[in-house]
């Protein structure tokens, strides 16, 4: 029954190089044109300490129309270069992060060039982004290691929900947070169980049963939510949160001190698993156990690697991840649980694992770009500026469109991903 | 397995169930001697085929939804407290519990004792048929989006998307509803033609990148989903768009009263022409699926796409033409109920219609027929939730959690067999669904 996987080829008649120059090409005019010609005049205020910080950094005034100019110059040479050049790999990577962050400023400079409601609270901006990351980055990575051992995880929204809400329950009725993030993660794992059990064991189509089990997870909390949390909300959801931490020296750091460490735990923990699944996934023999696994399990069963063993420990330590990072919604931020609270987090969460291409660090770059967009619509909504906040809402999901249409390089899934692996 | 499948097409992808359906009887006896009725039942039975299946997830889903409702029961968990000394206590006020829920479930949603009694005693007697009516009211969006997944199903891809081309169809219909005079029945009609295109270019734009570019369909759906509900809002908050006159919630204007549906039962929430659009569109589709050319493409397609290749068929134009009609049908899904409600299309209005079609389509086996009865099921399930949470304080949610354990059960009737200890059935259909990942 397993459909053949179609070689399909992309009819993109242009050579990836000139669509890559058109793109920066393109981006640099709309620097230029759109956001520089339409900026107020004025300067653009870029307020890199919080008030009443110290050491206080100046702000930077800069004129926004000027700033938005010299960039899209910027990034229009860099796509002449790509054109002329054909770069090296990490030449291609850098140039491709000069030009997005070139639009970004652009972008920030039409927005607050003569504005008068006040400066671009920069380090708000970054520390909101990496705080509503949290969740997307450990999604992504809980579903990066159920997939690199060959299990389609379309259910960590549900891990998520789960995570989030045993996370509320059991830091309220015991009073520790720390529990309620262990019981988080337990929750998540329960819900990764259950994957893994369905999948290997029963065979079910796993991207069905990914679904289905985020209709549990949607139920069960939404159902447990209105007849137990609700009516006893003092014991069961009575909004205990972790305080933040200062990591001492560190933290004093102007600009980034205030954003990379002065947070809660759950932003120390995401930092270590980045870590740890890097590292463990491609430098590690268990790394390339896991690896083997999801592109050749015959081989690997060949060579006397447990296959389903593998796999079943992968998805379930995927689901605690994913559960730390339900357990953030609750504890980690606003204390109380409400229904549907990862409203969607988990499928950001897929699709930064897809746009990352299975790798840690590139979910990560990816989880921060949603992040981004999310934290630039609410502080572009604080400055009033008329640009309606659905359209910046859409954007990573056209960028996700866009990236597994393979308009900026084919993504491709580990060989035997979804595939259930039954011994011939 | 595959002999059987080229040469029958039609037991196509949902492919545990469907070789089951054919399999245990043709399968039957070595020699081609078929078995005789009363061994049929009896193995019907034994090996759980795919009613049985049903009725026994049905049946478990049940019994876990009593469980979740005795066990936040304040009442019941203080009788049990007294467990030791008073255990009749305990274990009535644990049935009284799940029967006051599930006789307001079935009550509210089948037939109630109560109306007849009273019908005898110059009641109305239209109030026995009441819960049907509104089971069917809720059945009705439901169908519609089940079929638009199973459409995509037959064909070998799965729409998580429904919910995206729900609002295609929903923004088209709505505007066609307030912004264009027309004459009472025309009005209505052009908006369900509308409905259907605005939910097919959706599909449309899906297939059509998924034929070109070969990304996989459930990343592609899943992010049309959100785009379409940030361009939901977008349209319905902006005055120059199609937010209400004097609004400052994302609501859009109310359609003209021409293009309202008619009512057949009565006024919402109960039945309605919606529900005769629905049983059309799946008497249309089974047509399509199983009489037509493009059917059989379809089902050539989702059995084997290689094969329909070497076969002449093209696979891409299928992709497409698939979810153009997928996205119509999930557009008609929106058309009954911005036509069919007197309320206006809200930023939330699309609810969870897109999902529910999944476990619709998957429970009905992806087959018009079935998706209609699961439709009702599901209904039924959804119109009783509401009197129940009236009538006991249980809230209606846990129906969503006995819903998708039902589908989850259907999809692994190995579990199931396992549960009750049923013999694996002879031949073909013992393997469960295998899936065939993102490459596919």
């Amino acid at each position: 029954m397993t459909a053949l996987a179609t070689p399909v080829r992309a009819p993109v008649t242009i050579s990836r190089r000139y669509l890559a120059a058109g793109t920066f090409i393109g981006l640099g005019l709309i620097d230029i044109f759109v956001f520089g010609l339409l900026a107020h005049s004025g300067d653009a205020v870029f307020a890199l300490s919080l008030p009443g910080a110290s050491p206080h950094l100046p702000s930077i005034h800069v004129p926004g129309a000027l700033l938005a100019y010299l960039l899209g110059v910027i990034s229009i040479g860099l796509g002449v270069l790509r054109a002329v050049v054909d770069l090296p790999r990490w030449g291609k990577r850098l140039t491709l992060a000069i030009v997005l962050l070139c639009f970004l400023l652009s972008l920030l400079a039409w927005a607050d060039a003569g504005n008068v409601v006040g400066p671009l609270q920069v380090i708000d901006l970054l520390q909101g982004t990496l705080t509503a990351s949290i969740p997307l980055v450990l999604g992504a990575l809980a579903g990066l290691m159920g997939e690199r051992a060959g299990v389609i995880n379309i259910a960590i929204e549900g891990q998520l929900l789960t995570g989030a809400f045993v996370a509320a329950a059991v830091a309220s009725v015991t009073g520790g947070v720390w529990l309620g993030l262990i019981g988080g993660s337990l929750a998540g794992g329960l819900v990764g169980a259950l994957l893994a059990i369905f999948a290997i064991m029963f065979l079910v189509d796993q991207i069905i049963l990914g679904v289905v089990l985020n209709v549990v997870a949607l139920g069960l909390t939404n159902y447990l939510y209105d007849r137990v949390m609700i009516p006893y909300a003092n014991t069961f959801n009575s909004g205990n949160t972790f305080s933040t931490i200062k990591i001492p020296v560190l933290s004093s750091i102007p600009i980034i001190g205030p954003v990379f460490f002065d947070a809660n735990i759950f932003l120390y923990i995401t930092y270590a698993l980045i870590l740890v699944v890097q590292i463990g996934l491609f430098r590690t023999r268990w790394g390339l156990r896991v690896r083997a696994v999801g592109e050749h399990p015959v081989a690997a069963d060949t060579v006397g690697i447990r296959v389903l063993w593998t796999r079943y420990r992968n998805v379930i330590l995927g689901g605690m991840i994913a559960g730390i990072g339900g357990a953030y919604l609750t504890v980690g931020s606003v204390g109380f649980f409400t229904s549907d609270i990862s409203s969607g987090f988990g499928f950001i969460a897929l699709a930064a694992m897809i746009f990352g291409r299975w790798t840690p660090l590139g979910s990560v770059a990816a989880a921060l770009l949603f992040g981004f967009s999310y934290q630039l619509q609410t502080e572009l909504s604080v400055l009033r500026v008329p640009v309606s906040s659905f359209i910046l809402l859409m954007a990573p999901y056209v960028a996700t469109i866009i990236a597994v249409a393979g308009l900026v390089g084919r993504v491709r899934p580990p060989a035997a991903d979804g595939k259930p692996y039954v011994r011939a | 397995m595959s002999d059987q499948h080229e040469a029958e097409p039609a037991a196509a992808p949902y492919s545990a169930t469907t070789t089951e359906d054919t399999g245990a009887p043709a399968s039957g006896e070595p020699g081609g001697r078929q078995p005789l009725t009363g061994r049929l039942i009896i193995q019907t039975f034994s090996e759980g085929n795919t009613v049985v299946i049903t009725i026994l997830a049905i049946f478990v889903a049940l019994l876990v939804g009593a469980i979740l409702i005795v066990a936040s029961d304040p009442v019941v968990l203080r009788a049990w407290d007294s467990f030791s000394y008073a255990p009749g206590t305990a274990l009535s006020a644990t049935w009284d519990s799940v029967a006051a829920a599930y006789s307001a479930l079935f009550e509210g949603s089948i037939f109630s004792p109560a109306t007849v009694a009273a019908a005898f005693h110059g009641g109305s007697i239209a109030a026995i048929f009441y819960p049907l009516s509104l089971t069917a009211f809720e059945a009705t969006p439901l169908i519609l989006t089940g079929l638009s997944v199973a459409v995509a199903f037959r064909a070998g891809m799965f729409n998580i998307g429904a919910a995206g081309q729900w609002i295609g169809g929903a923004l088209v219909a709505t505007w066609l509803g307030y912004a264009v005079n027309l004459p009472i029945v025309l009005h209505a009609i052009v908006c369900i033609i509308g409905a259907f295109i605005g939910g097919a270019i959706i599909g449309w734009i899906v297939g059509e990148i998924k034929a070109r570019t070969g990304a996989h369909e459930v990343i592609l759906t899943i992010m049309f989903n959100y785009i379409m509900y940030n361009l939901l809002t977008f349209m319905l908050s902006s005055q120059s768009l199609m937010q209400a006159p004097h609004q400052t919630n994302a609501v859009a204007p109310n359609i003209a009263s021409s293009a309202m549906l008619p009512h057949v039962g009565g006024p919402p929430p109960q039945v309605g022409v919606g529900f005769l659009i629905a049983l059309a569109a799946a008497a249309a589709t089974s047509w399509l699926l199983n009489r037509s050319t493009i059917g059989f493409q379809f089902r050539t397609v989702g059995a084997s796409p290689s094969a329909a290749r070497s076969a002449g068929i093209s696979v891409e134009r299928v992709w497409v033409l698939a979810f153009v009609i997928a996205g119509g049908l999930a557009g008609l899904s929106a058309t009954t109920i911005v036509q069919g409600q007197t309320a206006p299309l809200t930023f939330n209005s699309y609810g969870t219609y897109g999902f529910d079609g999944i476990t619709v389509a998957l429970l009905g086996r992806v087959r018009p027929l079935g998706v209609v009865l699961a439709g009702l099921l599901f209904g039924a399930l959804n119109a009783g939730g509401t009197v129940m949470e009236a009538a006991t304080g249980v809230p209606a949610d846990v129906t969503n959690v006995i819903e998708a354990i039902i589908v989850l059960l259907v999809a692994a009737p190995p579990l199931i067999r396992m549960l009750f200890r049923l013999r694996r059935s002879r031949g073909a259909g013992a393997q469960a669904v295998t899936s065939k990942g993102w490459s596919g």
